[in-house]
């Protein structure tokens, strides 16, 4: 379904600053998969996202979702078929205005034009799509009174509304209390689950990442350094995946934790 | 008098409501207005002078500014400069558009000719010729102010107000930022524009140097509006930056009657309007920390009292 092939990105080419982030990446996600990325600071997760949801153009290589070539496509045009999570649970509700505006607007993708599509019936579906996240009666409020782990609730249920064919959670609940983040985690496998979603997950936490999905991915240093899948992925470890990702590089690293945490 | 400075105030609250768009809603500080409000005071004028009926002149004032908005939100948009340096650009260059609609004269005045403010008194003889053209901009402005906050409440309208908080939100919706600015500063703008052309019909010329310091009185207003009341519905938002203009216009008036007292000429006026700007800044800016301050401190006893 997501075909990404030979992508290279270079930040600041040809100045002192130049940097690749990411070096030939070769990766198919099938409908269905469940894919947890896992890497150190700076291996290149977060510049995959950016470049599959088109924040920044690629230096080279292609990009295609069912069979589209979307390399070349805005970052608004992409999102009709990719939904995103980011860290930051600001960036994905407008804060200044109602849950109800907020989840209008979600309804459907695309330039919106002078209608009105809330009413009562969509109050009822609102109310529904709340329900397990106790906002119901609180469509009137102000996202900005909301908590970021209801931020990011109401954001994952936003994004869950226009059936995305694709969706990219990055690091989702990386910046939620302990709390906050379990039941956003919960919830996020319960809507994938539910809807039969195809979904990518960027985390740094090792037994989030085994217990998340059915894929897991590997990065360092613009790389996809392992790609595990079905019964490799089920028996996996953390200490496992710390031998793994040992192995693989060749290098000693005086505490994985610095790199990993788990 | 006192209809004067009502329908001076109403007048002057359908640009402040356009400044309200692109300064508030937008969150983006747009100074073509002091441009567009004298093109839209030179395209009414010399519509009507030209024997143009008063409908479609102020028709094509409103689209005149609709135009300087998208000439800004293009230059925005397309060279990635900022919506500030956009402005400017616009602005400057419309001084010069100003004076060739107005025939190349500084100003072009409304004699012999029937303006708005000709037609009122006719068309509401029942009350004095001041009421009367307070009445007639009275339903003017109701008129604008519903279908404004109609349109704040339909999808294309909550988008815009969405990209003014969050871009990204805009973004991950499938819509072009682009395509929203170019609505709201066009909506803007040619708001500003409207409110140019009632502007020159009331006082019975266009002047190429109407706009000078326009932004800043509308930002005025919209201020003192915020301390009248909090609310975050449109409708109420609207309200407030009506309300604000009409206070602000009264603030004038008393300064140009009683400032002579104090040694204030109407040539201070731009001064203080500056320092008014300033001055709510401030207060607003005290007002938020006093209230961090007090959420603070009750934290802190807060996690005192577990212990």
């Amino acid at each position: 379904m997501l075909e990404i092939k030979h992508v290279t990105k270079v930040f600041f080419p040809g100045t002192v600053n130049e940097k690749v982030a990411l070096e030939d990446i070769n990766l198919c996600v099938n409908e269905g998969d469940v894919v947890s990325v896992i890497g150190s600071n700076g291996s290149g997760k977060s510049t995959l996202f950016n470049m599959i949801a088109g924040t920044f153009p690629v230096t080279g290589g292609t990009i295609t979702l069912d069979g589209k070539d979307i390399t070349k496509a805005p970052e608004y045009r992409r999102a009709f078929y990719i939904g995103r999570i980011f860290q930051d649970p600001t960036k994905g509700t407008s804060g200044n205005m109602s849950i109800r505006d907020n989840m209008t607007l979600s309804l459907k993708k695309g330039m919106k034009g002078l209608t009105f599509t809330y009413n009562s019936e969509k109050k009822t579906l609102f109310q529904k799509l709340l329900e397990p996240i106790g906002l119901e009666n609180r469509l009137d409020d102000n996202v900005g009174l909301l908590s970021g782990g209801q931020r990011q609730a109401l954001t994952l249920i936003m994004a869950c509304m226009s059936h995305p064919r694709l969706l990219l959670l990055d690091e989702h609940t990386a910046a939620l209390d302990p709390g906050n983040a379990k039941t956003v985690m919960e919830l996020t496998e319960e809507y994938i689950r539910k809807n039969h979603l195809t979904a990518m997950m960027v985390t740094h936490n090792m037994q989030q990442a085994i217990d998340f999905g059915n894929r897991l991915i590997m990065m360092d240093e613009g790389h996809i350094i392992m790609n595990v899948s079905g019964d490799e992925k089920k028996s996996l470890t953390v200490p496992l995946l710390i031998e793994r990702f040992r192995q693989i590089r060749k290098k000693e690293y005086t505490t994985d934790e610095t790199l990993l945490t788990v | 008098m006192i209809e004067g400075i009502f329908v001076e105030g109403l007048i002057f609250s359908i640009m402040a409501l356009g400044i309200l768009i692109s300064f508030r809603l937008l969150d983006l500080a747009d100074l073509t207005c002091d441009g567009s409000v004298a093109t839209g005071a030179a395209v009414a004028a010399i519509s009507i002078t030209s024997g143009l009926p008063i409908t479609v002149s102020i028709l094509l004032a409103f689209l005149s500014g609709v135009l300087c908005g998208l000439v800004t939100a293009a230059i925005h948009n397309h060279l990635h400069i900022p919506g500030l340096l956009a402005g400017i650009l616009t602005m400057t260059m419309l001084y010069s558009v100003n004076l060739r609609v107005l025939g190349n004269k500084a100003n072009l005045p409304l004699v012999k000719v029937d303006t708005m403010y000709r037609v009122f008194p006719k068309l509401f003889s029942f009350v004095s010729p001041e009421a009367a053209s307070l009445l007639g901009t009275l339903l003017c402005i109701v008129v604008i102010k519903v279908i404004l906050d109609l349109f704040f409440h339909s999808d294309l309208g909550i988008s815009l107000g969405a990209l003014g908080g969050n871009e990204q939100v805009v973004i991950s919706l499938g819509m072009s930022p682009a395509v929203l600015k170019y609505v709201g500063l066009g909506l803007s703008n040619g708001l500003i524009a409207l409110s140019g052309a009632l502007l020159a019909q009331y006082q019975g010329f266009a002047d190429a140097s109407l706009g000078t310091g326009m932004v800043v009185q509308g930002l005025a207003a919209i201020m003192i509006g915020e301390f009248l009341f909090r609310t975050n519905r449109i409708s109420m938002i609207t309200l407030r930056v009506v309300l604000g203009s009409i206070i602000y216009k009264g603030l004038m008036y008393f300064g140009r009657k009683y400032g002579y007292i104090i040694g204030i000429t109407p040539n201070d006026f731009k001064l203080l309007t500056g320092m008014l700007v300033i001055i709510s800044l401030v207060i607003a800016s005290t007002r938020t920390r006093a209230a961090e301050d007090s959420a603070r401190k009750k934290a802190l006893q807060k996690t005192k009292g577990d212990r």
